[in-house]
């Protein structure tokens, strides 16, 4: 088992030296450091001058792979290629396009993140169960049909909807919560109920008809027969035994997010002004901040992967046909 | 006027998807499984209605798809043509198009949105000034609602006679193919026992005409959804992102396509090395963020549109390229699910009686993929197609919101969006323009998802099979 583990972790980082290599080369192929240094400075008023400046000030000046003029083992590492890319394997992101340190920046933004994104996360978990539970328990019958119309309803609506309606009727019509803002310690509450409830809200309609489908595909098994020959009752049948091997389809889609959560959502944290991963991205995209842009694609990159070893774990913990190959 | 038809890039690229529709569905009239699964989804009332309302969009798309320009003078005897780019939907569209107010105004609204300084009989006073175009032909304005009225029934009335006209020639043809009576046609129609849901066709018909005849009677003297900040018509707008939005849907899964099914296939049937490569390409591609995926591309193309700008003759052209490259950016970040399912189908396919006879006739690889296994995973990839659309639409607002969506030129549900959302603070509030993105979108995304879920029951046996699954 610890075996399949190591094997998974090296596939990871496998991964990971896929995820650098692609994004060095989106990064300084598709548009040399010239065409990013005119388009930040401006197509218009552009010197020479003015390129090499900004190109040396951020350390693009360098060659891409190979230094000639160092000797050594700096010919490998004074150059852009090792400065910029595998440098972010020890999560060294560097300094942004406008001068500040990356890592500093998301090390303070990932908390506010996770306050709005683990809540909406635990809370949404529930609530898309529960609902799918009902459905399939009530399976053919109008509750379930309505169910599903609902959920196809609900699927439809764009997201920025529901946080424009969300906004307007609980912050502006009944003045429940502020509208947007952020505040430390426990005032953050108020600030993050709302972004967090419409988490929940735009997610049920995809995921609770996710999990009913799932719950459905284990209800046509043939344990479940069994169990039903055995004269066990329905309910138990749903909430004990299929709901116990329904985990590990459950499991695949859940377990990879969680380390995501950091990441925050790029939209709502925008239109609430948390001051998390999500706007710091938003803002790099309106700044046409490169480097923090890289720096995010790497580090969800890496989180992704952590999520795909943590899903290896959950498996070895609840399948024992995993444990025991 | 003499006019000059211009092709875009996406209208080559919508006109080729509507000729390859055509000539796939004859061919799917001669094959007896397809017609079998088709036929099914032309049993399900909610796919079939969800089918008219898409119908309904796609006209509207198409004849945004054909584009011209209009002469504006001759000079040395030559005819020279005019600057802007028009759709033949603009052509239709005129009144709305050039009858543009000065700023805010409220769906069939006479006055502004906003009081403005006008000098009545040499005083300065502070009133909210009667609209240039909107509810002009009134003398007395408190006829408004009257005049709304009427035309409304009007249009309402039309559309009733047309509509009428339109299920009793439904009747007669199908009575003539059938051999059967009108009469008799006439109460199968109605009775919802045809083997096509005409019923379900005809009432959806029916209510877009409801919805459709008024606003035609209306538009050309109302602003029947209000106007924007610069005055433009929002029914106007909303029409033209009707385009933007299918093109988003259907180009981006189509861009992908070849890639997903060349690779899934390769993957699934020669296993081993080939493989693995694959595996490791497409987790790489998917271990990404898909939002931060997408954003890092097209910043990227956006710096390479700007430093080749000499490339594009005209801003058009520019816009339309960049709509493209947003398609193929999404198609790129979404291509990887597909691939991992038909790398599964290959996998369970290629063990199949008649693939391992194939190779025990030595038939070739190449011919294998192409004969034996193709055919027997296009159920997946059609549902996939279908399943996928109504995300990319979503995913275009959201996109052009964060600022990676596509050109600000160019008119979407998201720039509609991205312009209209600050006007919610504004008091009183500005909602038509909100209202009338969210409607429109809903509506397409609702009907896609509709539809797409009938053909998913009608094509996937996993589902047939499996019994009383809706």
């Amino acid at each position: 088992m610890s075996a399949y583990l190591l094997r998974r972790m090296v596939y990871g980082l496998a991964i990971l030296v896929g995820v650098n290599v692609f994004t060095f080369g989106l990064f300084f192929f598709v548009n040399s450091p010239d065409d990013m240094a005119r388009a930040q400075l401006g197509v218009k008023r552009v010197t020479p001058a003015a390129v090499e400046k900004w190109k040396a000030e951020r350390g693009y000046d360098k060659p891409l792979f190979f230094n000639e003029k160092k000797s050594g083992i700096a010919t490998m590492t004074e150059t852009v290629f090792f400065q910029k890319s595998i440098r972010l394997f020890v999560f060294d992101f560097g300094s942004s396009d406008q001068g500040r340190n990356i890592g500093f920046d998301i090390r303070e933004r990932m908390w506010p993140s996770l306050a709005v994104q683990l809540p909406a996360f635990a809370v949404g978990l529930a609530v898309y169960l529960s609902l799918a539970l009902i459905m399939a328990f009530f399976r053919a019958t109008p509750i379930d049909r309505a169910g599903v119309v609902l959920c196809v309803m609900m699927m439809s609506i764009s997201t920025l909807f529901y946080i424009i309606g969300g906004q307007f009727l609980f912050g502006k019509l009944w003045n429940l919560v502020p509208v947007s803002g952020y505040q430390e310690g426990f005032d953050a509450v108020k600030f993050l109920l709302l972004p967090a409830l419409i988490g929940v809200v735009a997610g049920l309609g995809g995921n609770a008809r996710w999990y009913r489908t799932i719950f459905l595909e284990e209800i046509h098994k043939d344990y479940v027969r069994t169990a039903r020959a055995k004269g066990l009752a329905e309910p138990r049948i749903l909430f004990v035994h299929v709901l116990k091997n329904a985990m590990i389809p459950v499991l695949t889609g859940v377990v990879v997010v969680i380390p995501m959560l950091f990441l925050g959502a790029l939209i709502t944290e925008s239109f609430f002004g948390i001051p998390g991963l999500g706007s710091y991205t938003i803002d790099a995209i309106n700044q046409q901040d490169f480097a923090i842009v890289r720096a995010m694609v790497f580090l969800g990159a890496a989180l992704y992967v952590a999520g795909l070893v943590l899903t290896d774990i959950a498996y070895t913990l609840v399948d024992p046909r995993v444990r025991f190959s | 006027m003499p006019i000059r038809p211009e092709w875009l890039w996406s209208d080559v690229i919508v006109w080729s998807m509507v000729a390859a529709a055509v000539i796939l569905s004859l061919r799917v009239r001669r094959s007896l499984p397809q017609r079998a699964a088709w036929a099914r989804v032309g049993q399900s009332a909610a796919g079939m209605a969800a089918a008219t309302v898409l119908a309904a969009f796609v006209a509207v798309g198409l004849l945004d798809s054909l584009h011209f320009r209009e002469a504006a003078g001759t000079r040395d005897g030559k005819v020279v043509y005019g600057g802007e780019l028009r759709s033949a939907l603009d052509a239709l569209l005129r009144p709305l198009r050039e009858r543009r107010e000065r700023t805010y105004s409220a769906p069939l609204a006479t006055r502004a949105y906003a009081k403005e300084t006008v000098q009545i009989e040499g005083v300065e006073q502070r009133v909210y000034p009667r609209l240039i175009y909107g509810g002009a032909h009134l003398r007395d304005e408190s006829e408004r609602w009257q005049d709304v009225g009427s035309r409304a029934a009007g249009g309402a009335f039309a559309a009733a006679v047309i509509w009428l006209s339109l299920v009793m020639l439904l009747c007669l043809m199908l009575a003539r193919r059938e051999n059967a009576g009108v009469a008799v046609m006439w109460r199968r129609l109605w009775s919802g026992h045809l083997p096509l849901q005409w019923r379900a066709i005809m009432i959806t018909a029916g209510l877009i005409m409801l919805v459709a005849g008024p606003v035609c009677a209306l538009a050309p003297h109302y602003h029947v959804l209000g106007t924007d900040k610069i005055g433009q018509d929002v029914l106007y707008q909303a029409l033209k992102s009707i385009r933007t939005g299918l093109v988003i849907g259907t180009v981006a899964t189509l861009v992908m396509l070849p890639v997903a099914m060349v690779l899934g296939l390769m993957a699934g049937y020669f296993k081993g090395w080939v493989d693995d490569l694959i595996q490791y390409c497409y987790t790489t591609l998917s271990s990404i963020p898909g939002v931060l995926l997408i954003v890092a591309t097209v910043l990227m193309m956006q710096v390479f549109i700007e430093n080749h700008v000499h490339w594009f003759t005209s801003v058009e052209t520019r816009a339309d390229v960049r709509l493209l490259a947003l398609c193929a950016v999404l198609g790129m970040t979404s291509w990887t699910g597909l691939c991992r399912l038909l790398r599964g189908e290959a996998l369970k396919l290629r063990e199949l009686e008649f693939v391992q006879a194939a190779r025990a006739f030595g038939v070739s690889h190449p011919r294998i993929l192409l004969r034996h296994l193709l055919p027997n995973v296009m159920p997946v990839v059609l549902i996939a197609l279908v399943m996928d659309f109504s995300g990319l639409v979503l995913a275009e607002a959201v996109l052009s919101y964060v600022g990676v969506g596509v050109d600000p030129s160019t008119v979407s549900f998201g720039t509609m969006i991205n312009a209209a959302r600050l006007e919610m603070a504004r008091e009183p509030m500005v909602w038509w323009a909100l209202a009338a993105a969210f409607g429109f979108m809903l509506t397409l995304v609702l009907s896609a998802n509709l539809f797409a879920d009938a053909v998913r029951d009608a094509f996937d046996p996993r589902l047939r099979f499996a019994g009383g699954r809706a």
